[in-house]
């Protein structure tokens, strides 16, 4: 179906199901329990999966195909936060110029810096792409914020405001629309003791994301995108087969560029506001560990590290020493106090450290990402019933 | 003229005279053979035809073009084709997606941007790899990773790489080395198929005298980067400097 293979098909229905009932999945626990806090079904978080889930699907095309490392390509989220909000400055608040604008502005940047970093591979295309990514960083943050040509609003950031032009706007809407209808509009749905929420916003990410995920799929399974894969295999055979790697592996950095952007464009779309800390080499450090974590070269492992990482970032780290003591408030206080003194440092503030701990632990005993650890879990039940004797012959697919 | 003409081509690796003033005329639609012992330059000359390597001097013309200052895709795509001395091979990729790559290199040129089209509906593409998979006996194993093959599969499944172009020259860099005794046969008998059916012309290196002299029409003696002899085998068989330069010392 849609071209692609029965496996595709089966596995982009249930990302889409998935996708489409996030509000009900994401929201498990009532609203007034005490586990209310790990729901992480609120439309400004869900957008917030759906656009790293873009920004890594992307980032995965680039790394998981090729094996090219860029640490460099939040410059391109960045760049396509700028464009967005320039669009809602000079024209109007409707997200699909902005949009444009930002996947075509990504694209060029992105042309430039892979034209340069391919030069080199390994590590030094690494180093040159970060290099170049905070160069970013900072002409964003003080060059383009002088009084004559201020594109980026320095340290401030760049923001709509009632004084800018925004040409095509007439009488529309004052904050972020698709054709009027609104990004921040909500329907709340309660349902005894459950609350959901539906965002425009968010359905307006999910939906690109599928859109996204979906020509991520197309080429995984082109012949470009095997000749990617032929590049991180053996880019020496590749040459003497009569293939140029070159523009195949810029074809691959540009497209991983404008999801960037597309990413970026979107962040700006559900809140109308660009900083140059979007392009911090921290946030480019980011996808990188979302692809790696949900793994590198898999189809939806750049969608669930992105979850994964997102949720911990804003779910996890909430739990402060407070929710601790009210967790374990059964235990006497010594031992309350004790259990709260070790664990904290786990949660809270301390979120990144479990992550890194995490992180750790996927790189050494899954190499394959949470994608990986979730096959082994398969294979596990499905081997229990009906042990085939070839299972261990046949070949990976 | 002959297909391949190198003319006065010296290499120096430092101080090494790695080849020195070699000329080589390989005639279209034969088997040149090129032997020597270990050092004597013998990849060293493919080098500087594929285009991994440039010479100090000479020329090197294929089919009355010059190679020298083009990439190794260039050369591939004017119709050489080339088996390492030690397999190279896509190792992450099945053996099926290993014999396609070469057919997309041969149909679209050294670069295309097919990133929507579905490599299942590429019919035609297929059926050339499964063809050539069939003749090099490994059709079996189209859906194997071709990193877990065994060493003498690795060559032929590189083999098969090259030969479903259709080059118009194929060099060969000791194509059995490593092989069983069997699959250096079959790899004999495969390639002497090959030559009669598609009428490649070959080149090929090989310290393995029962598959020189059971497929070459020529054979050129290297010994220390230069030429020593070029004859047909019966003649080369009988030649004193080549027994005391090369096969005195590999008993034959
Ligand atoms: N890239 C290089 N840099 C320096 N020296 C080199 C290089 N390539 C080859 N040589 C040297 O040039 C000489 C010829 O090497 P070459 O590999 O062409 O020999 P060969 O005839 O193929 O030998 P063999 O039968 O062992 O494969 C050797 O002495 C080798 O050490
Ligand atoms: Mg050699």
């Amino acid at each position: 179906m849609l071209g692609l293979g029965r496996k595709d098909t089966t596995l982009f229905a249930i990302v889409v199901l998935v996708t489409v009932l996030a509000p009900f999945l994401l929201n498990p626990f009532p609203a007034d329990s005490a586990m209310a806090q790990f729901n992480s079904g609120y439309p400004d978080l869900m957008q917030r999966f759906a656009i790293y889930g873009i920004f890594a699907i992307g980032f995965n095309i680039l790394f998981g195909l090729t094996g090219y490392l860029s640490f460099g390509h939040a410059a391109f989220l960045g760049v396509g936060s700028y464009s967005a909000v320039w669009m809602f400055k000079l024209l109007s608040m409707n997200v699909i110029p902005a949009l444009i604008l930002a996947v075509i502005v990504s694209a060029i940047f992105s042309v430039v810096i892979g034209f340069i970093a391919l030069r080199r591979s390994g590590i030094y295309f690494s180093i040159l792409t970060l290099a170049m990514a905070q160069m970013m960083y900072n002409l964003a943050y003080s060059v383009f914020s002088n009084p004559a040509m201020n594109l980026t609003n320095g340290e401030t950031g760049l923001q709509v405001y009632a004084s800018d032009p925004q040409y095509l706007k007439g009488n529309g809407p004052d904050v972020t629309h698709l054709f009027g209808l609104q990004m921040n509009s909500t329907y709340e749905m309660s349902v005894a003791g459950w609350k959901f929420d539906f965002g425009v916003g968010y359905y307006l990410c999910a939906v690109i994301m599928l859109v996204a995920f979906y020509i991520a799929i197309r080429i995984f399974r082109s012949p470009f995108g095997i000749m990617l894969r032929a590049v991180k295999s053996n880019q020496h055979r590749l040459n003497y087969t009569g293939v140029n790697p070159r523009p195949y592996n810029l074809a691959a950095f540009v497209i991983s560029g404008m999801y960037a952007g597309l990413a970026g464009g979107l962040l700006a779309c559900m809140d109308p506001l660009a900083g140059a800390e979007r392009m911090q080499w921290t946030a480019s450090g980011e996808v990188v560990i979302m692809t790696i974590l949900g793994g590198a070269g898999t189809l939806v492992g750049p969608i669930l590290g992105a979850g994964f990482i997102k949720y911990f970032e804003n779910i996890f780290s909430k739990i402060n020493e407070n929710v601790l003591h009210s967790w374990f408030h059964w235990l006497p206080e010594s031992v309350q106090n004790f259990v709260v003194h070790v664990l904290s440092p786990f949660f809270g503030e301390g979120w990144s450290l479990t992550m890194g701990l995490m992180f750790m632990a996927v790189v050494i005993f899954l190499p394959g990402g949470l994608v990986e650890g979730g096959l082994r879990i398969g294979r596990l039940f499905r081997r229990r019933p009906a042990p085939t004797p070839d299972a261990a012959t046949k070949p990976a697919e | 003229m002959g297909i391949l003409e190198v003319k006065g081509v010296n290499k120096r690796f430092g101080g090494l005279q790695a080849l020195g003033d070699v000329n080589l005329s390989v005639q279209e639609e034969t088997v040149h053979a090129i032997i020597g012992p270990n050092g004597a330059g013998k990849s060293t000359l493919l080098n500087c035809l594929v285009g991994k390597l440039i010479p100090d001097s000479g020329s090197v013309m294929f089919d009355g073009k010059s190679v020298l200052g083009r990439k190794p895709y260039e050369i591939n795509q004017m119709g050489i084709s080339r088996v390492f001395q030690t397999p190279e091979i896509f190792g992450d990729l099945t053996v099926m997606e290993n014999v396609m790559i070469p057919c997309f290199a041969k149909r679209d040129g050294t670069f295309r941007l097919h990133a929507l089209e579905s490599v299942t509906h590429e019919k035609a593409i297929r059926e050339q790899a499964e063809s050539i998979l069939a003749e090099v006996k490994m059709l079996e194993k189209k859906d194997f990773h071709s990193g877990t093959l065994s060493r003498g599969d690795k060559r032929r499944l590189e083999m098969a790489m090259c030969l479903v172009q259709q080059p118009k020259l194929l060099l060969l860099d000791e194509p059995t080395a490593g092989m069983a005794r069997a699959d250096t046969n079959n790899t004999i008998a495969l390639l002497k198929d090959i030559k009669q059916r598609h009428k490649i012309t070959m080149v090929i290196i090989e310290h393995d005298m029962h598959v020189v002299f059971s497929l070459a029409e020529r054979i050129t003696v290297l010994a220390q980067g230069t030429p020593l002899v070029e004859d047909t085998p019966e003649n080369i068989k009988g030649h004193p400097k080549v027994r005391e330069a090369y096969l005195g010392e590999a008993q034959v």
